[in-house]
């Protein structure tokens, strides 16, 4: 009665008391759960991975450039063995770009995981 | 010349091996040094799991410590079920970082700074990734390319770049480990060479000016050190990121 608005009932009333207890038991269960999910399933490894600006920005570069590199190749050697010279290197350039700045956006965080969008 | 920065990577034949056609296979320096770290590797894990005390020994504890780092990147990585490929992500980060650490020592050779080996290592993950992903999961693998919820008009446009942005992977993975082992070597080779240019230049002031690139050089080798064992976790955790594609390819 005169503990003040939050203590109310909680030392009169044991079974109240225990309900509470209980509760805030579920509660913090349920936090727990939310705040433990995540790593489990597999997200926010690339937080961790970007120690310091420096590897962060070179792991960036490196995953565009690795994606205009695996176009150019494949451009390339398809231009030789089908004789389509140049179409296939204009196209593998433009679509390895594209792969590149895929690379890049899912390394940054900003386009989210194909696993977390499926969720 | 003494001050060349390139010269530390040159591969060396210590000794012939096998001959394959015109091909003279030799036992290298780099081969040398990547048997140093399995058998030192090997040595300290050994030993340190020969006596396993309820109180840990020192190195008993250093073992129990990269086991625990690893086991927790894997499991926060490629969840629960990517236990089963433990040891392989222990060995190539215990590998990798024991080879960028004997490769600070002066004198040492780096293999992880030869594309080579750092390719070599990715496209066994890629590889691993890929022939796991079909034997577990079949041709539903390929639904990793397959975005849902995707319009069907620019779908084959989404598939080609996803493909495209798969095959990508061991280049990116490779190219990062070796690069930054590479420039970093490198850079302290020239900071180096710097006190030797000045000191052979200007004489006595040339030495004490050799401080200076000297206190560089104390800076980046611990900068190097950090380098040396983040390359070798960002290795591990990327290893782990591909190997959560073959486990779970878009649920």
């Amino acid at each position: 009665m005169s503990d003040g608005p939050r203590g109310t009932g909680d030392r009169n009333e044991p079974p109240d008391d225990e309900a509470a207890l209980s509760a805030r038991l579920k509660r913090l269960g349920n936090r727990l759960a939310q705040t433990n999910r995540p790593s489990e399933n597999g997200s926010g490894p690339r937080q961790t991975a970007d120690l310091s600006g420096f590897a962060r920005g070179f792991r960036l570069s490196t995953e565009l450039v690795a994606g205009v590199i695996v176009g150019a190749v494949i451009g390339w050697l398809l231009d030789r063995w089908l004789g389509i010279s140049p179409w296939g290197l204009i196209v593998f350039l433009l679509l390895g770009f594209a792969a590149g700045v895929l690379n890049v956006m899912r390394a940054a965080g900003v386009v989210r995981d194909r696993q977390l969008n499926d969720d | 010349m003494a001050t060349d920065p390139i010269h530390q990577f040159q591969i060396i034949d210590l000794f012939p091996v096998a001959k394959i056609g015109n091909f003279e296979i030799a036992f290298t320096n780099s081969a040398a040094f990547m048997m140093l770290a399995v058998v030192g590797l090997t040595t300290f894990l050994v030993a340190a799991t020969a006596r396993r005390g309820l109180v840990p020994s020192r190195l008993q504890s250093a073992a129990e410590l990269s086991y625990e780092f690893v086991a927790t990147t894997v499991r926060s990585t490629a969840g629960a079920e990517g236990m089963k490929f433990f040891p392989f992500v222990f060995t190539l980060f215990m590998f990798v970082l024991t080879l960028n650490m004997i490769g600070l020592i002066p004198y040492a050779f780096t293999v992880t700074s030869h594309i080579i080996v750092t390719a070599a290592l990715a496209i066994t993950v890629f590889l691993i990734v890929l022939l796991y992903g079909l034997w577990r999961h079949g041709l539903h693998f390929f639904n990793l390319f397959v975005p849902k919820g995707v319009p069907i008009y620019i779908l084959p446009l989404i598939v080609a770049i996803e493909i495209l942005s798969f095959l990508s992977r061991p280049i990116s993975h490779s190219v990062r480990l070796f690069a930054n082992m590479l420039a970093g070597h490198i850079t302290l080779k020239v900071f180096a060479s710097f006190i030797i240019l000045m000191g052979g230049g200007l004489g006595a002031i040339g030495w004490i000016g050799g401080i200076l690139p000297f206190a560089m050089i104390v800076a980046l080798t611990a900068l190097e050190t950090l380098v040396a064992f983040l390359q070798a976790y960002v290795f591990a955790i990327l290893t782990c990121i591909y190997l959560n594609d073959a486990i779970h390819p878009g649920h």
